[in-house]
């Protein structure tokens, strides 16, 4: 396979490969575009003119910073909880065995195996159970069951590769328990929670069934969107919104794909 | 005088499993101790309960004279140099070695100076800056031993503790292990499965098998006068002989053991001759040695002779001979 690499590839599969990528992709450079439309009820090609006006009209919008606001505070608090939540438990499932261990890492990964609409049907008909009434907390609730995964999976990876011996070896040099967590385990996951922590941070930033099921009143950004969507009115404002949400989600995940790559070379670096 | 590690009918068990099964064992100050046995034969375990990270099912352990049952391996004046080291990967090597010190909350300065002094008894000046996936083995090695011994330990354990590393090295950390010991006057236990590591490095030696002590000796004792036919067989090459045989040279009838470099190999007929009649099925040139296999009448028989001696050809008739007093009676009776 190794000659393959200074092969360049035929032809046709260079066309079918690039026809791929920009139907992947021109979709998302389109948003982009119409946020400097001068046409605010339909979306016209070719533009009829280009303006920078809706990114001030946005700025200006009560209704864009309620569910910005919301967005950010909900996925803050569920990637604060699945980071807690989600190192404890790969802890106990890597570092100890017990009856049920293999039964507790898969319900932990359920979540993002089953559809987002029975977790969220689940979870609206166990608040309306429970008489909890929708608020902020569902929707933190309903966001902290999947992003609790995925800061276990990166989390259970990393204790994994490390070594179990150096976690005797810290309470052999005379650390406890709480010295072992701060000076060698928390060091060595450090990169995988922080991965983790922003997977989930973008997961729950757009998430959608889970939290139309779990919110009242209350819009997260791609709840407003879709309401946005279904009311043509100053449209390019959405555009705009869209463009924030990518740099907000994308941003994080790229930043976590290099931290684990690093992880690797880290973990690694000790054998 | 107190031992400096102390066993009294130890048992550690796993369910059914008798890791380590009703133990007495004592470990005088300033001993190098080896604990010899194949894998499974609960010498790493016993490391484990005098460490710390396996508490004793029934008997009771005393270090220095202090109970150890019960007391967490971050309270026990006795540190470990781990088969796979277990340095921190995230730390560079001076932080790695200064670590024991940091916990318990020496300042900087000087807990940077007894790591230095450190690294420099293991030979390794001027490498504190450097990560430990930037060292070969044998430095590893090093930091790890340094990093046990910066907590001046009353006793440093060492698990299979140059395992790791190829001959040459290991030959050279045999010696400077045992030099290290010797300077230091810290007692060391270490555990392994190599009989000649075993015999070359450590004053006394305790021959493990099946969580029990078979034999606890010197090695010239352990190498000698093996008690039973395990010790016989597991260190090194001992003939076994078995009752029948012993009984024609000794007059009694129990196991015995010959070293194979006691047997003296002559080529003819056993006619006539007071000797043992066997017939020479293969030849090992081992350097200094030639290891001889032999077949008397059913039995195998192992005979060393230097290099240089006159070899019978393989399948020929020999004579063997050797003086009845190094003839070793085992313990074990028939």
């Amino acid at each position: 396979m190794r000659a393959d690499r200074n092969q360049s590839a035929p032809l046709p599969l260079k066309i079918a490969a690039t026809c791929g990528l920009l139907f992947l992709h021109l979709p998302i450079l389109l948003i982009f575009v119409y946020a400097f439309t001068t046409e605010e009820k339909t979306f016209q090609w070719p533009l009829p003119g280009f303006t920078l006006q809706w990114f001030g009209v946005t700025w200006n919008r009560p209704d864009v910073w309620a569910a910005l606001s919301l967005s950010v505070r909900v996925a803050a608090i569920s990637t604060l909880i699945a980071l807690i939540l989600g190192t404890l438990c790969s802890a106990a499932v890597s570092r100890s065995k017990f009856f049920g261990r293999e039964a507790i890492s898969l319900l932990v990964i359920l979540p993002i195996a089953l559809p987002g609409i029975i977790t969220g049907i689940a979870l609206r008909s166990a608040f309306s159970l429970a008489d909890i009434p929708f608020s902020f907390w569902t929707i933190v609730l309903g966001h902290a069951t999947f992003c609790v995964v995925v800061v276990y999976n990166n989390a259970v990876a990393r204790f994994r590769r490390t070594s179990g011996s150096m976690i005797e070896a810290s309470y052999d040099l005379g650390a406890d328990g709480f010295q072992t967590f701060r000076h060698v385990v928390l060091p060595n996951i450090a990169t995988a929670l922080l991965a983790g922590g922003m997977l989930a941070f973008a997961l729950s930033f757009d998430e959608v069934i889970v939290t139309t099921f779990t919110a009242g009143q209350q819009q997260t950004v791609p709840i407003w969107m879709l309401e946005e969507l279904i009311r043509p009115r100053q449209r390019p404002v959405t555009n705009v919104v869209a463009m924030v949400v990518v740099l907000v989600t994308l941003l994080p995940i790229l930043f976590a794909y290099y931290l684990t790559r690093d992880g690797d070379q880290i973990a690694g670096s000790g054998k | 005088m107190t031992a400096a590690v102390s066993f009294r009918q130890v048992s550690r068990h796993f369910g059914a499993v008798r890791a380590v099964d009703a133990l007495d064992l004592d470990i005088a100050p300033g001993e190098f101790f080896a604990m010899l046995g194949p894998s499974g034969s609960g010498k790493t375990t016993c490391l484990r309960l005098i460490a710390g990270f396996e508490q004793p099912t029934a008997g009771a352990i005393s270090i220095f004279g202090e109970r150890a049952e019960g007391v967490p391996p971050y309270r026990r004046n006795v540190n470990t140099v781990f088969q796979d080291y277990a340095l921190f990967p995230h730390l560079n090597v001076l932080d790695n070695v200064a670590y024991g010190l940091m916990v318990k909350g020496t300042a900087k300065a000087e807990r940077y100076r007894s790591a230095e002094e450190a690294l420099a008894l293991v030979r390794l000046p001027g490498y504190g800056a450097r990560r430990p996936g930037q060292l070969s083995g044998g430095q590893r090695q090093r930091v790890a031993l340094a990093r046990a011994l910066v907590n001046q330990p009353k006793v440093l354990l060492l698990d299979e503790p140059l395992g790791a590393l190829d001959l040459k090295l290991r030959e050279d950390m045999q010696e400077e292990l045992k030099s290290l010991q010797k300077a230091l006057g810290i007692t060391f236990v270490f555990v392994t499965h190599d009989q000649g590591e075993a015999l070359s490095m450590a004053d006394r030696v305790a021959v493990f098998n099946e969580g029990r002590i078979m034999q606890v000796g010197a090695p010239q004792d352990i190498y000698q006068k093996p008690a039973t036919r395990f010790v016989a067989d597991f260190v090194g090459s001992s003939n076994v002989l078995p009752p029948d045989f012993v009984q024609r040279w000794s007059g009694q009838r129990r196991w015995g053991s010959l070293r194979p470099e006691a047997i003296r190999v002559n080529r003819g007929d056993a006619k006539g001759s007071e000797g043992v009649a066997a017939r020479l099925v293969g030849t090992n040139y081992l350097g200094a040695t030639t290891r001889l296999a032999l077949d008397a009448d059913g039995l195998r028989l192992h005979a060393v002779v230097p290099a240089g001696s006159a070899l019978p050809e393989e399948g020929e008739q020999v004579v063997l001979s050797f003086n009845r007093e190094s003839l070793h009676l085992m313990e074990e009776g028939a």
